[in-house]
């Protein structure tokens, strides 16, 4: 189809779409009403059977962990889906990267970014782990604490400083964290079936709520998973920054 | 024990990506078939277990209370394992066919791969919507990631671009369609969510969120008009992973639909006779717009798309027919089908490896040094006609059985129509490569110098055995004694929501035991297949042979067909903006239908 | 008005497919595409959402307060992780279409002939 075509095509297909939808959304409950059982069970109960505090938590890894585990798959998946596809093709070359990158006609890092960025590095290593740790206690977890994490890899290439980032080899060390942080999710599940229960029960000592160390495996799997994106998430942004910053295709002008 | 199907594979494939820089290929390969083995074993055992009564597993030992489901489960009947086991089959054949294929990148390759196979099993496996939808975007994932493998291909680009962001459009609508089931039952696991709706009536709620459920798995299943995005991934797609789409990742969306429906919609919209005729719609246009589609590809990979995109048609039309007798029919027919287009998408690999391209045009003559492929290929094009022993037979049989059953036997003219188009394609394929006379100047000039001393190259065993295995496979489900009484009780089973909510909810092990079913009636439908295999065979020589037809009737159909080829391959243009388009055209199509036979 | 997160998420949807379709880049495409995403969190925090309930998390307040619904955060969660990386693998294909074609309009990229 044309592209003028296709907008009017697509505007009264998606007129008749979005009256459908709302016609559908007015049968739910008004907002602010929440009727099902499901949430005001797990409310009730959540806290005395497993001892942690976030109930959010205590679904994501515990009732519902088989969801998160299938999840943390898929980051995997993608993440590795990114690194075939970013591999260098057979035609370019790897050149050092250049840190100004002048000939990318990219304004140079003023000092002030540089300080300020290389400075928080070290605060926000701490609070993603703070996070990771603490998510059956607060609000937080291993999702958003490895989230944080990685974002300390990407202060450092903000800072002007991709060329050290580059030494650490960020892309060795994500794909072990990723593969570990996975397999160790499937490998405490299987303790489970190890101990006589179904696949990821809860099996270790429940502690009491509040504590940092309560919940049984809950804070292992936070732990799993926070190691599993923080590694996922370093490996993309490196995999990104070398198409950027490293490699070159015969002939390339910028 | 029960989760190991889907932990195992998903375990193997973190360990092998971590330690990908020193793991020997022959080691990774080794450790990836053996997998793939046993998660078919596993998944055979629990169809065998399942035969009885439903297997429950809750996660985390979380099982319901009061009725009310806490954690997750998996449910498995019969029609649920026997697609995971097809799915550890056809791997299995995947890897086997790959294990002397070279390639980069192979460790993540296989890692990508078993979380594919993990993705698929948890999914048939699944009770609980949620984990459906999740295990849904997990092999979802995986089959981007190994459709843009071939990247070093300008124009599998887009292909794989329109085949991402146009499923990503469909696992939109299937969460917002869990959404409001969600908003309306707080509920996830099917059996409440069925027990939930069973009381109330079939209102605007119920029918938007089926509707986004129903598009969201036909976006999977390539139903038209949400199947623009098919043929490009096949294309691109390398073989071993061709072989799991082609054999049973599109079935796996009308699985869905039908298992949705059975668990959770069948008390409020059973009363509505109008949703047959809207899915049988569908059925009707996907099958024909598949089956001439089909014909007019001359790239062997494609024409394999839409032989699967018009078999979805007749799946749905099994499945539409909303009874235990159709259900089965179609369960079979896709199972069986599954592994006949597995074993040619093989072949297709085997014809791409060795003799360096897909398109039957540039491959004329070129076979003539591989008969016995060519008879794997004909084969193959019979058993996707329905002829017996395949089990593609015993499934349209039982289907059109059905068919007649529900008073609508106009279905079993589409069934042989579109067997024959899907077969005489394949036909036509393999008469030119295999037997043509060696092309003109198109092919001269396409040959490369060096393939003269490349005349005769050798087929290795491990490519050829998975073939003939998943062919053997499918006359195996043929012939299987007993295995029609086995499917329809099974299918009893399928359809019968109280009896599952039974089980999952309270472990109630008691099914009421179907009668003995009556004998099957096989001269009719075998006569059909005939027929079917007849006319693909008339249509494949007529293609082949042009010149054999009288003048008139060539120019008659010339003209006749010329616009609606060119119509329909501007249609299929590939292009991303039309596909989703498209994709949005078909929801508000099916709604509006829906809404109307629903009031 | 009661429902009014709910028609926002309607919008949103919409909206967003609507950018897919006619978009002439790419890295716009799948950023519509997120958009699009973004009305299914929407949705589902909306639909668990109860007046004056605080955050399910009980530290600090005794179990028994009124809180919202747990899951709905757990699934918006895996909702959140699906979408990053979906977008994360689509725009690595971007960066192949680039490569390959020069160019980021999706009307420019070539396909295999039949």
């Amino acid at each position: 189809m044309t592209p003028t075509l296709r907008r009017r095509v697509f505007l009264v297909a998606a007129v008749v779409a979005g009256a459908l939808l709302l016609w559908g959304l007015t049968g739910l409950p008004d907002y602010g009403v929440y009727a099902g059982p499901y949430g005001d069970v797990l409310n009730r109960v959540a806290v005395a059977e497993r001892k942690a505090a976030n109930v959010v938590a205590a679904v994501t890894f515990d009732y519902r962990g088989i969801d998160t585990m299938g999840e943390e798959f898929i980051l995997f998946a993608a993440v590795l889906g990114v690194a075939i596809l970013l591999r260098a093709q057979r035609d370019e070359t790897e050149q050092p990267p250049d840190e100004d990158a002048a000939d990318r006609h990219a304004p140079a890092t003023s000092n002030a970014v540089r300080v300020v960025g290389l400075a928080l590095v070290g605060p926000v290593v701490l609070f993603g782990l703070y996070v990771v740790t603490h998510g059956h206690l607060s609000p937080g977890g291993g999702f958003q604490g490895g989230v944080v994490l990685a974002t300390a890899a990407l202060l450092v290439y903000l800072s002007g400083e991709y060329v050290t980032l580059r030494r650490v080899s960020p892309e060795v060390i994500g794909d072990l964290a990723e593969s570990t942080g996975a397999a160790g999710y499937v490998a405490v599940g299987l303790l489970g079936v190890a101990a006589g229960a179904t696949f990821l029960a809860n099996v270790l000592p429940l502690g009491e709520p509040g504590a940092l160390l309560s919940a049984g495996t809950i804070p292992v799997l936070n732990l799993a998973v926070g190691l599993e994106v923080a590694g996922g998430f370093v490996l993309l942004l490196s995999e990104f920054l070398e198409q950027t910053l490293v490699i070159r295709r015969p002939g390339e002008v910028t | 024990m029960d989760a190991l199907p889907v932990a195992l594979p998903l375990l193997v494939a973190a360990i092998l990506v971590g330690l990908a820089p020193v793991c020997p290929r022959r080691a990774a390969d080794a450790a990836t078939l053996a997998t793939a083995a046993v998660v078919t074993l596993l998944c055979l055992a629990l169809l065998v277990r399942s035969l009885d009564e439903p297997v429950v597993y809750w996660f985390g030992g979380w099982t319901p209370r009061d009725g009310i489901a806490l954690g997750v489960a998996f449910a498995v009947d019969p029609v649920g394992a026997a697609l995971a086991t097809l799915a550890g089959v056809l791997a299995t054949a995947a890897l086997t066919f790959s294990w002397r294929i070279f390639e980069a990148v192979r460790t993540l390759h296989h890692g990508l791969m078993l979380v594919f196979l993990a993705g698929i099993v948890g999914f048939c496996l699944s009770g609980d919507l949620f984990s459906m939808f999740v295990f849904y975007e997990l092999f979802s994932v995986a089959a981007y990631a190994l459709a843009g493998y071939r990247t070093t291909d300008p124009g599998s680009v887009r292909g794989a671009l329109n085949f991402a962001i146009t499923n990503s459009v469909g696992a939109i609508l299937l969460l917002g369609g869990i959404a409001l089931l969600y908003g309306r039952t707080g509920a996830l696991n099917l059996a409440q969510l069925g027990q939930s709706l069973a009381t109330g009536p079939a209102d605007r709620l119920v029918v938007v969120a089926f509707l986004l459920l129903m598009v969201g798995f036909f976006v999977k299943a390539a139903v038209v008009p949400f199947h623009f995005w098919l043929a490009d991934a096949y294309a691109l797609a390398p073989t071993v992973v061709g072989v799991l789409f082609a054999g049973v990742v599109s079935e796996l969306g009308l699985y869905a639909v039908a298992r949705v429906y059975w668990t959770v919609f069948s008390a409020p919209l059973a009363e509505t006779g109008g949703l047959r005729g809207v899915m049988l719609l569908g059925a009707v246009t996907t099958a024909l717009v598949g089956g001439v589609m089909c014909l007019l590809q001359h790239h062997l990979a494609r024409m394999l798309a839409y032989a699967t995109v018009s078999h979805v048609g007749l799946t749905l039309a099994g499945f539409a027919l909303l009874g235990p007798a159709g259900a089965g029919g179609a369960v079979l027919y896709l199972v069986a089908d599954g592994m006949i287009k597995g074993s040619l998408f093989i072949s297709v690999g085997i014809i791409d490896h060795h003799l360096h391209d897909v398109d039957e045009r540039r491959l004329a003559g070129r076979g003539r040094h591989l008969p016995w492929l060519a008879a794997l290929m004909v084969a193959g094009a019979l058993g996707l006609a329905g002829m017996p022993p395949f089990g593609t037979f015993l499934g349209k049989a039982l289907m059109e059985e059905a068919a007649v059953e529900t008073g609508l036997p106009w279905l079993i003219g589409l069934f042989v129509v579109v067997a024959a188009l899907t077969s005489a394609a394949l036909l036509r394929a393999t008469g030119r490569v295999f037997l043509g006379p060696r092309g003109g100047a198109e092919a001269a000039a396409t040959r490369s110098p060096d393939e003269a001393a490349v005349r005769h190259p050798h087929v290795h065993a491990t490519q050829v055995v998975p073939a003939v295995g998943l062919l053997a496979g499918a006359v195996a489900v043929g012939l299987a004694p007993g295995l029609a009484d086995a499917v329809q009780d099974a299918a009893g089973r399928f359809t019968d929501r109280p009896a599952y909510a039974a089980a999952v909810l309270r472990g109630a092990g008691d099914l009421a035991r179907a009668g003995a079913h009556p004998p099957l009636h096989l001269v009719g439908p075998a006569l059909l297949a005939a027929l079917s295999a007849l006319l693909g065979l008339g249509l494949a020589l007529a293609a082949l042979l042009p010149e054999r037809l009288p003048p008139r009737l060539r120019g008659g159909v010339a003209r006749a067909w010329g616009p609606v080829a060119a119509t329909l391959r501007g249609l299929h243009n590939g292009s991303i903006g039309d596909s989703v388009t498209w994709l949005v055209v078909g929801m508000s199509t099916f709604g509006g239908l829906l809404v109307l036979v629903v009031r | 008005m009661s429902h009014l997160p709910y028609v926002v998420a309607a919008w949103l949807l919409l909206v967003g497919l609507y950018g897919v379709v006619t978009s002439r880049n790419l890295v716009h495409a799948i950023t519509c595409l997120s958009v699009a995403q973004s009305s299914t969190y929407i949705l589902l925090l909306s639909v668990g959402f109860e007046r004056g309930g605080t955050a399910p998390i009980f530290l600090d307040v005794p179990v028994g307060t009124k809180a919202v619904d747990p899951v709905v955060g757990a699934l918006a969660l895996t909702d959140i992780v699906v979408g990053a990386t979906v977008s994360a693998l689509l725009l690595a294909l971007a960066v192949q279409a680039y490569k390959h074609h020069g160019s980021l309009d999706p009307e420019r990229l070539g396909r295999e002939q039949d």
